[in-house]
């Protein structure tokens, strides 16, 4: 029943299966209990510290993905341009530490090596504070997702057209931080960085921190899901999804249900982005585009868009899945994983969360084996 | 209790007018008929009531002016309306259907928060549309009758004063829309209820106030026995207009 999922041994557990009657809170303690020991004790005393720095990279990806898990698998907003909001939670925590590294008064590095600015860019000064630069990665990707989806959802924009509008957002932010190379750091991004609110990152304890700091935000995320999926807005974001219209004559405005979930989604990957950029050490717009968009959205279908783990195992077996196989095959990647994309659309819409349940339902009728 | 007050009622659709200046009036607590062939504007007439279609003329429900206000907001008002395709939530449980149905204009802490207990009006609706012992099934699996009972109990939920329900007992039992009717008059004493139905006979047992619509006009209205004995009704219903 659990040899059914190929995925990094790391990966947070999926809730107990085991038929034992269990309540559903106690059920959910139990398993972020067991993600808890499994990400704070087994992992970093079982993976070198390689690998656990890749395995906070991961995590990074994989709360992008609980955010999508919300909005695409429960609202039905198919969402190409997380990288947006990933981007910019990212850019605003590597701008910040941009500004520590240089000291204050100083250009950061790369504005100096270019030499066509004198002084910081006013955009720039207050990423300087920490008080600001913090909540913004949070906050600025939420007032973008406001804003866009204000005005996209009351016009009633949805579907494919809303997925097109999502990610022409994505190439507009790489167009713009590629031309802006003199404050953006353009095609390079913002790299080298020293330090992390005072500690130097070079340090592998200080690693681990930022590791136990992801899998913390991880599991918090996970939290805020759960709790959201399971309250009576959940309901009402799965009965838009799947009835737009007619929640309208029962006097709820769907744009407004659509918006909170988009919402929080565009936060939830600006908080990814922000703990992306301490733990892996870069970000620039080949990490927010199009692509990387895309690949988000792969991984949430691939584990199972509907469930609260689904996301967050695809996320971290596509991104595992792409580390070992493009270090062999570097020009198959990317067709496989269209290939993994199309398979899971076409023969398995619930993702590998919904395997389990597939397995139990074959094994009770006629009684044959289990496929994979 | 409100009534339902249409003057001048005209819907377009690019050049073709579905409905054709219609005035209707329907008293607080009636259970009024709209019957007429396919394509007399009946379900035109609901969408334009409801906001889903653009109309020209004037709706007013009690104290409100119903046209050009968004379709949520019209619901807000006290008009429901049930479609001919059953629409419930067919991956929620009739509970969750129902706790949606009652929902409008929660807050944002109630909303952020689970469902501990079920709502009187949730449980009083159960008993009403007899599916009390059902309510954790999903919506989707029940029978197609049990389906157009939990549309109706969503609309008992969302407190309407008004009901528009649309071909309400299309494909139901004899037994079904007997139950049906006998819950459309007991709702009836405290809302007002239209009917769009093909079915006479159960517009015979049920109706009180009939109106035939045709070609988007109003062709005739009264009691069943009025409208029957009409003869531009037997025209329509039995000579050439019977296809139209």
């Amino acid at each position: 029943m659990t040899a059914t999922v190929t995925r990094d041994p790391a990966a947070p557990p999926a809730t107990p299966r085991r038929r034992v009657v269990v309540s559903g809170p106690a059920r959910a303690a139990i398993g972020f209990a067991s993600g808890a020991l499994l990400l704070f004790a087994l992992a970093p005393s079982a993976l070198s510290d390689f690998r656990l720095s890749l395995l906070a990279k991961y995590l990074c990806l994989a709360m992008v993905a609980v955010g999508i898990g919300l909005a695409w698998g429960r609202g039905g907003l198919l969402t190409l341009g997380q990288g947006v909001f990933f981007g910019l939670g990212g850019y605003a925590m590597a701008m910040h530490m941009k500004l520590a590294d240089a000291g204050p008064g100083e250009l950061p590095d790369f504005m100096a090596l270019y030499g066509q600015l004198d002084a910081l860019p006013w955009w720039w000064r207050p990423f300087a504070s920490p008080w600001f630069a913090l909540p913004a990665t949070v906050l600025l990707p939420m007032l973008v997702a406001f804003l866009l989806g204000s005005l996209v959802f009351r016009r009633r924009v949805r579907g494919a057209y809303f997925a097109i509008l999502s990610q022409a957002l994505a190439a507009a932010l790489v167009i713009f931080l590629i031309g802006q190379q003199g404050t953006t750091g353009g095609t390079n991004g913002l790299t080298d960085f020293q330090g992390f609110f005072g500690y130097d990152l070079d340090d592998p304890v200080n690693q681990r921190m930022v590791y136990f700091i992801v899998a913390g935000g991880l599991l918090l995320l996970l939290a805020l899901a759960r709790q959201l999926m399971h309250s009576r807005y959940g309901e009402l974001l799965v009965a838009v999804r799947d009835g737009e219209e007619r929640v309208r004559f029962l006097g709820h405005n769907p744009a407004t249900v659509k918006l909170v979930a988009y919402v929080v989604a565009a936060g939830m990957a600006g908080l990814a982005g922000a703990l992306f950029v301490p733990a892996v050490g870069i970000i620039n717009p080949a990490l927010i585009g199009v692509v990387p968009s895309i690949e988000f959205v792969v991984g949430v279908a691939v584990g199972g868009r509907a469930v609260l783990l689904g996301p967050v195992l695809g996320a971290v077996a596509v991104a595992w899945a792409r580390t070992s196989l493009s270090e062999e095959f570097p020009a198959a990647w990317t067709y496989l994983q269209g290939l993994l994309f199309v398979l899971v659309v076409a023969f398995l819409p619930g993702g590998l969360a919904s395997l389990p349940a597939l397995a139990r339902r074959l094994r009770r009728t006629p009684r044959q084996e289990v496929g994979t | 209790m409100t009534g339902l007050e249409i003057r001048g009622l005209r819907v377009s659709f690019d050049g073709f007018v579905a409905v054709d200046g219609v005035d209707l009036t329907v008293a607080p607590g009636d259970i009024r008929f709209l019957i007429g062939p396919n394509g007399a504007g009946k379900t035109t007439l609901v969408d334009a009531v409801t906001g889903l279609v653009k109309a020209t003329g004037s709706v007013r429900f009690g104290d409100h002016e119903l046209l050009g206000r968004p379709v949520h907001r019209i619901a807000r008002l006290g008009v429901g309306r049930t479609f001919q395709t059953s629409s419930v939530f067919e991956g929620l449980t009739v509970l969750q259907n129902l706790d949606i149905a009652a929902g409008a204009g929660r807050g944002a802490w109630t909303m952020a928060r689970r469902r501990r207990t079920v709502p009187v009006a949730v449980s009083e609706a159960l008993e009403t549309i007899g599916l009390a012992g059902r309510q954790d099934a999903l919506a989707g699996t029940l029978a197609h009758g049990h389906k157009q009972w939990l549309e109706i109990g969503m609309l008992l939920v969302q407190n309407v004063d008004l009901l528009l329900l649309d071909e309400p007992v299309a494909g139901m039992s004899h037994e079904e829309r007997d139950a049906t009717g006998a819950l459309l008059a007991a709702i009836s004493a405290a809302r007002t209820v239209v009917v769009i139905e093909h079915d006479m006979d159960f517009m015979r047992s049920f109706a009180r106030t009939v109106t035939v619509l045709h070609a988007g006009r109003v062709l005739s209205e009264g009691t069943v026995a009025q409208v029957q004995a009409d003869p531009r009704v037997q025209e329509v219903y039995l000579g050439t207009g019977g296809v139209a």
